[in-house]
């Protein structure tokens, strides 16, 4: 493999990495206010890029298609919440989870009967003339994204350190009885966190859409992945859940490089169970995975 | 030999240290009892007697033998039974059903016989249930059996717990708090069947808050502030011991 | 579950009476039709139902999710399909090597999630059945791609030739009603218990002698298996195999068929098959795709307006007994 060609591998490491890292901030955000695993979460990055390309289509400019697909999901996410989640609260994780499968269940048909069964495209957002760097082309998306990753990081990082409900969130992680006693609410943080877990994953599906196309069946395997890098990098630990992302989209870059694009896709499921067989709290340690 | 022997137990969570350097003997049919203020780390070092935590540091022995965080299942096996502060009853089982899940240990129907009901399959059901019914009747239950679990009063729950835990054969019992939200005919009844349980050959350690039911019944005290063990002898001994008083006055200001 | 000592003969009696029925309606079948299209809709169910039952004991019973055994049958019926039309093997014996096969993935799978908290064995047989799917469409040499395998035979057994769809019916209701019972009495033994108990508090089950973790790896084995003995079946009954039968939907189908049916039961199975199997003939009259939406909106109203234990079904089931008790 020639520096370029690694290069050009890291490149595109990065890119799908930067939207791992996005869907696995989703899991992330979710699980420390409620424990569950959102079986739907990569049905909400899939729907993200679907419902941009619909807007798209029907005449609308790019950002404000962008802005009109966060919208949707964002109302899809809360509107699940409080219908199904908040109900089942009380009643333990495994309805919980049975829900959010029944979610992704619905969720992928409904995009398939609405989008149909085709892969669809979304223009780059700022054209398709791939920039030189030290022999290999980068996609100016691939700044978009990583770009936009950031910032979606920081922001999140400011809100939950700075910001009055965002410790009030983090409160709740640690210790929702407690964070009950100071006056928290606790189904209000839940809904926060749908919400914003909601439009991260929208972010993420509309990003990707112009690199890799989007199709009602996409979100299953980016579903997969993003949890691939949240365990990688120790579920509930949100900087784990970026490294994680980042460095699962790079693996992947070049496994595709070394070994054959065609198996691509397993090679997150690979590290899911390397992880969980070697190092079950992930490489920045999550929170308690181990039985109790 | 004391049966139960524990060496050093620390643990730590994250920066915080929940036990520091505990250790006592408990002998062969003592009742023992575990108190202190709220937060002093005696349901964590039950869970570490038990296996269901492993201690960052120390020794848990027993008749001698180490068996630091052996898993809890295998503690059971050992003779080492327990009871939850916050019930954990089966509730969508009978209470004799409850009672038959601690005959897990002390049976071995594997796959295949519990498939086909092999005739060695059918004899130890039956066996079980006989033996669930007299853990039932050990505690007072045994007219409650065909009831679901998550019908019982809070009294009864913690009963049908050490019945559970009864049916396990352990040689040392550990209960966690099993008179909290109990009235005094509760207690009373409870006291009774602790007393009987140990008569029968079976060592107690128990935590509780109950003060007026630790005295009446154990045979001796440890006393834990903070996670370190500040004193430990008879019953009345503990309830002249300053450093004691002070612990407990401490947390009534708070 | 929750019945007790003095009722155990008098239940003991209706529920073998209850199963005798099941069989006695179920093996006549036969005797009543010759319609192909209504036997192959039975065919289909008895596999179906084996599937279920094992998922059953894994979800309903021990409260663990798999949404990969959609895959699990699939590697039954590639593996009898394979090795009988291409290393010439003996369909009994692929049959065999295809479950032990099913075993050991489940075991690699199940012992490093199923000793960790929270559902990691759902996430990690999701992603085994994406695998599943991309491998039988790479893996060209072996599985003929999207194209799938065709000229698998029937299968026989001495002068018995399983061609004829009557016989067929009469053995896989025989294989799928001898699973039924063999499941009806786990779940009645010290294992049953074992895995009832570890649902609702791992623990205090772990605290009372159970290993948790082996015990979960043993019923996730043991669904695995029922899986793959189904997935054989089918490929032999309808002699053609492609990786579109084996998505993640159907995983998530089985899933909901579990829940339809309630936890409380393993006869809990028995209607969760039937629904999953009228249902879609129902709605297929009105839209064809809307299928897969209202399942996924039908478990969720179902885990929200209904405790999961007992299902629509097992509720009414229990009414129909006249065991109020919920």
């Amino acid at each position: 493999m020639t520096f370029e060609q690694l290069l050009q591998y890291i490149f595109s490491g990065l890119t799908s990495g930067s939207i791992y890292a996005l869907t696995a901030l989703g899991f992330t955000l979710i699980y420390n206010a409620t424990g569950l695993i959102n079986f739907a979460q990569g049905e909400l990055v899939m729907l993200g890029g679907l419902s941009a390309v619909g807007l798209y289509q029907a005449g609308l400019p790019l950002p404000v298609a962008f802005l009109g697909s966060l919208t949707i999901v964002l109302i899809v996410t809360v509107l699940f919440q409080q219908l199904a989640i908040r109900p089942l609260l009380s009643r333990g994780v495994l309805a919980q989870v049975i829900a959010t499968v029944g979610a992704s269940l619905a969720l992928r048909t409904a995009a398939m009967m609405i989008f149909g069964r085709e892969a669809l495209p979304l223009p780059a957002f700022s054209g398709d003339t791939p920039i030189r760097i030290f022999g290999a082309s980068l996609n100016p998306q691939t700044l978009w994204v990583v770009g936009s990753t950031l910032l979606i990081v920081l922001a999140l990082q400011l809100f939950y350190r700075r910001t009055l409900t965002g410790k009030a969130v983090r409160a709740c992680a640690v210790n929702p009885l407690a964070a009950r006693l100071m006056g928290v609410s606790y189904s209000n943080v839940v809904l926060l966190s749908f919400a914003v877990s909601g439009a991260i994953s929208a972010a993420a599906g509309v990003m990707i859409t112009p690199i890799s196309f989007m199709t009602y069946s996409s979100g299953a395997l980016l579903g997969l992945k993003g949890f691939a890098a949240a365990a990688l990098g120790g579920l509930g630990n949100p900087v784990g859940a970026v490294v994680g992302g980042v460095a699962l989209g790079i693996l992947e870059g070049l496994g595709v490089g070394l070994v054959s694009s065609g198996y691509k896709d397993a090679i997150a499921f690979v590290i899911l169970l390397l992880v969980l067989f070697l190092r079950p709290q992930g490489i920045f340690g999550g929170k308690a995975v181990e039985q109790e | 030999m004391a049966l139960l022997t524990l060496e050093g137990v620390s643990m730590r969570f994250g920066g915080l240290d929940a036990l520091q350097d505990v250790g006592f003997h408990l002998h062969e049919q003592q009742i023992k009892a575990l108190i202190g203020p709220n937060g002093a780390g005696k349901t964590t070092l039950f869970n570490c007697i038990t296996g269901a935590l492993r201690p960052t540091a120390g020794r848990v022995l027993l008749e001698g033998r180490d068996v630091t965080a052996w898993p809890a299942h295998r503690m059971c096996h050992e003779g080492v039974g327990r009871t939850f502060q916050h019930s954990r009853l089966f509730d969508d089982m009978s209470v004799l059903e409850n009672v038959m899940v601690g005959r897990h240990a002390r049976t071995s129907a594997g796959l295949l016989s519990a498939f086909l009901r092999l005739p060695r399959h059918r004899r130890e059901e039956a066996e079980s249930r006989q033996a669930a019914m007299d853990a039932l009747w050990r505690v007072d239950l045994v007219d409650r059996a065909d009831q679901p679990a998550s019908s019982l009063p809070l009294g009864e729950r913690h009963l049908l717990e050490m019945a559970r835990a009864l049916a396990t054969e352990p040689r040392i019992l550990l209960l966690d708090e099993p008179a909290a939200g109990l009235n005094d005919e509760e207690t009373e009844r409870l006291a009774t069947s602790v007393r009987r349980i140990r008569d029968e050959g079976v060592t107690i350690l128990l935590v509780e808050h109950d003060m007026g039911f630790v005295m009446d019944i154990s045979d001796e005290v440890v006393v834990l502030d903070y996670g370190r063990k500040i004193a430990e002898g008879p019953p009345l001994m503990i309830q002249a011991d300053e450093e004691v008083i002070r612990a407990y006055l401490g947390e009534e200001l708070e | 579950m929750s019945g007790g000592t003095s009722s155990r003969v008098s239940r003991f009696v209706p529920r073998n009476w209850s199963f005798a029925v099941l069989a006695v309606a179920v093996l006549l079948v036969p005797a009543f039709t010759r319609d192909t299209y209504i036997l192959s809709i039975f065919a289909f169910m008895a596999t179906r139902f084996m599937v279920v039952v094992g998922l059953w004991l894994l979800l309903g019973l021990a409260g663990q999710i798999s949404l990969g055994h959609a895959a699990f049958v699939g590697l039954g019926a590639y593996g009898s399909a394979i090795l009988v039309t291409r290393a010439d093997v003996n369909p009994w014996l692929a049959l065999v090597m295809s479950a032990v096969l099913a075993a050991a993935i489940a075991g690699l799978i199940g012992i490093p999630t199923l000793k960790l908290k929270g559902h990691y064995l759902a996430m990690a047989t999701m992603g085994f059945g994406e695998i599943i799917h991309i491998l039988l469409i790479q893996l060209k040499g072996l599985t003929n791609g999207t194209d799938g395998i065709t000229g698998i035979p029937p299968l026989s057994l001495g002068p018995l030739n399983f061609s004829d769809p009557r016989l067929y019916h009469l053995l896989v209701w025989v294989v799928a009603l001898i699973f039924f019972l063999l499941a009806l009495n786990l779940t009645n033994s010290r294992l049953g218990r074992a895995l009832q108990a570890l649902r609702r508090s791992e623990v205090a089950a772990q605290s009372l002698g159970v290993d948790t973790s082996w015990r979960k790896l043993q019923v996730f084995m043991l669904s695995a298996v029922a899986a793959s003995i189904a997935g054989s079946f089918d490929a032999h009954y309808v002699q053609f195999v492609s990786p579109d039968s084996f998505t993640l939907n159907v995983s998530v189908i089985l899933v909901c068929s579990v829940v339809i049916g309630g936890f409380r039961s393993v006869w809990g199975a028995v209607w969760g098959t039937l629904l999953i199997t009228i249902l879609p003939e129902i709605i297929k009259r009105f839209n064809e795709d809307a299928v897969n939406l209202v399942f996924g909106l039908l478990i969720i109203v179902i885990v929200v307006l209904l405790p999961v234990k007992s299902g629509p079904l097992a509720r009414l089931q229990l009414l129909l007994r006249g065991r109020e008790r919920l």
